[in-house]
């Protein structure tokens, strides 16, 4: 974890920070003469070697000095903290709708593979994860805002946090990612509900219910648990579109305003935040995975493979990975 | 033939050679020049000066919408197409390499794809675009650097698995070079979960070049791309939706084709046989 950190933040400041010309051209703005650009670089240390500039640059964000964003003439780090309370909150509201009703939906479909509600849920999962969030906001507005006027368009949050705002936003990135989840949650579930242990259970004349929650449900859940989690760095990209479409005064749309206006340090540090959620939810999924499978911390024990799942899950998989 | 036998195949593959065919005959199928200004922000259906009507409507500036549709398939479908092939020959290469290797090209490779793999994906487009600047050269370089790592790990699983069968070791003894056995032995048998991998990412791509559309980092305008008519429409969305809703519905039908066609083509294989 460690190691990706550092490599991550190595990609991050070579991307941003090599070409130095650019760098003070994004300061200083495009009309500023050569020479201005050359003082400017010498005195905050350009010409340094890269190691020495790199080495810097890392202590600087480790210790919270996130220099000042052109566009705002703010302090980075001061813009940055609500911004992300801000998305933070919409993320947990997504995620308190995402979650239950994926695992609902999933376990339901998984439990009678094959059946009307399992091949409803498959074809519902497919067209909603289709449709690119930008699409699907697009459409939920024109029914709700434009038609129906029930919803208002726009989430400022300007008279404070109100439900009405946050019901588009959300339902966006619920549609958007519901049934990826639901989908990985089936297929578990299925595989569970085919082990030998259900059909013993079955045979002693277990009923349905107990089946489900007292043997297939746990060995079914490590998967969807890995799935979440990876999840989150696509929910992470679906919160900037859909921030920026409901202008929604969240990291999303600080990002996009830092992109459009060349704000340098605002971008690198919105990108060393976003990786560090990322890394910090493949840590929890492993730990939640552990909990959930005591195989998984003996085997850590003993041999080496601990992120084994992890990894198998995200191969043959979408979003997270490359979409 | 199973695999052809399904609906969702032909659904599917019909959604994706329809657009891809409206992109192909873009000059002849579009009613107006996309780029021509006439009557700003006219109704679905409105008759426009000249003769002919505006099917769905025009823009702010005037231009036919249904024209802008069809021209914006070709930045879109092409763009999508040329960023899914760069970022599956990187990934292959690397993924076949890392897989009957292994040792220390596995975990150089390994590493460098998780750290890639640790950025949120649009996150890593925002920050390669604006390192680089909005051109359709470097959307392709930003899908590319974003993808490949996950087809790396596809691609590398498989090998790796492929490496421990006898036909490999067969050719091992016989003395081929391990070109030819990447090439010749272990590629063909990929095909099958890479068919799906493709159709799928291809998706993904296309709703990424959307989405950088629509956050202005796109292609540069005035040509029409889906993303960027979202971008363009959005302020007026609220009064005009016929702005933005039919470039949605264009990218979302494109999107759902593919999904279902990898959908079909991935649940075909499992019921008989495959390869």
């Amino acid at each position: 974890m460690a190691l990706t950190m550092a490599a991550v933040s190595l990609l991050v400041f070579l991307v941003l920070e090599l070409n130095v010309e650019g760098v003070a051209t994004k300061v200083l703005g495009q009309f500023s003469t050569a020479g201005q650009r050359h003082a400017w670089l010498l005195q905050h240390g350009y010409f340094d070697p890269l190691p020495l500039r790199y080495g810097r640059w890392v202590l600087d964000f480790v210790t919270g000095r996130w220099g000042l964003s052109t566009y705002y003439h703010a302090d980075v780090l001061q813009l940055v903290t609500p911004r992300l309370a801000a998305s933070g909150l919409l993320m947990g509201v997504a995620l308190l709708v995402i979650v239950p009703l994926a695992l609902g939906l999933g376990v339901l479909a998984g439990m009678r593979e094959g059946s009307p509600l399992d091949r409803g849920v498959s074809v519902l999962a497919i067209v909603t994860t289709s449709f690119p969030e930008f699409a699907t906001a697009v459409f939920l507005s024109a029914i709700f805002v434009f038609w129906l006027g029930w919803l208002p368009g726009v989430s400022t949050l300007a008279g404070g946090a109100t439900l009405k705002e946050f019901v588009l936003p959300v339902a966006v990135l619920a549609l958007s990612s519901t049934g990826y989840i639901a989908r990985m949650t089936r297929a578990s579930m299925a595989e569970a509900m085919g082990q030998p242990y259900v059909r013993t259970a079955l045979l002693k004349g277990a009923s349905l219910r107990r089946i489900v929650f007292g043997h297939a449900l746990r060995n079914a859940l490590g998967a969807p648990v890995t799935v979440i989690m990876l999840q989150i760095p696509w929910l992470l990209s679906g919160v900037i579109v859909v921030e920026v479409f409901f202008a929604y005064p969240g990291f999303g749309t600080l990002l996009y305003q830092a992109a459009v206006n060349s704000d340098v340090y605002l971008i690198e540090a919105c990108a060393m935040v976003g990786v560090i959620a990322v890394v910090a939810s493949q840590v929890l999924s492993d730990l939640i995975n552990a909990w959930l499978d005591p195989r998984l911390l003996a085997a850590a024990r003993h041999g080496p493979v601990v992120a084994a799942p992890a990894v198998d899950l995200s191969a043959p998989e979408r979003r997270v990975a490359g979409l | 033939m199973d695999r052809l036998s399904r609906p969702t195949v032909w659904i599917g593959g019909g959604l994706v050679v329809l657009w891809v065919l409206v992109a192909l005959l873009a000059p002849v199928l579009a009613p107006f020049d996309p780029l021509k200004s006439m009557t700003p922000l006219a109704p679905p259906g409105a008759p426009a000066p000249g003769g002919g009507v505006f099917w769905l409507g025009s823009d702010l500036l005037g231009r036919d919408i249904l024209s802008r549709v069809i021209y914006g398939a070709r930045p879109v479908v092409t763009l999508a197409l040329a960023a899914t092939c760069t970022a599956y020959a990187v990934g292959v290469s690397a993924g076949l390499a890392a897989g009957y290797f292994g040792g220390w090209i596995d975990g150089g490779l390994s590493f460098a794809a998780n750290v890639i793999l640790s950025f949120p994906v649009l996150l890593l487009y925002i920050v390669v675009i604006v390192a680089l600047g909005a051109s359709p050269a470097n959307v392709i370089i930003a899908v590319t650097f974003a993808s490949a790592p996950a087809v790396f790990r596809i691609v590398r699983t498989l090998t790796a698995g492929l490496r421990q069968r006898d036909f490999v070791a067969a050719a091992v003894i016989q003395g081929e070079a391990p070109w030819r056995i990447l090439l010749v032995d272990i590629l063909p048998n990929t095909t099958g979960p890479l068919t799906v991998d493709f159709c799928l990412r291809l998706g993904y791509t296309t709703i990424v070049i959307g989405a950088l559309g629509f956050l202005g980092l796109g292609l540069p305008p005035p040509s029409p791309d889906w993303g960027g008519m979202v971008n363009e429409g959005r302020a007026l969305a609220f009064a005009f939706p016929h702005l933005v809703i039919f470039p949605c519905l264009a990218i979302s039908s494109l999107v759902l084709g593919l999904s279902l066609l990898a959908d079909g083509l991935n649940q075909a294989p499992a019921r008989g046989g495959g390869r």
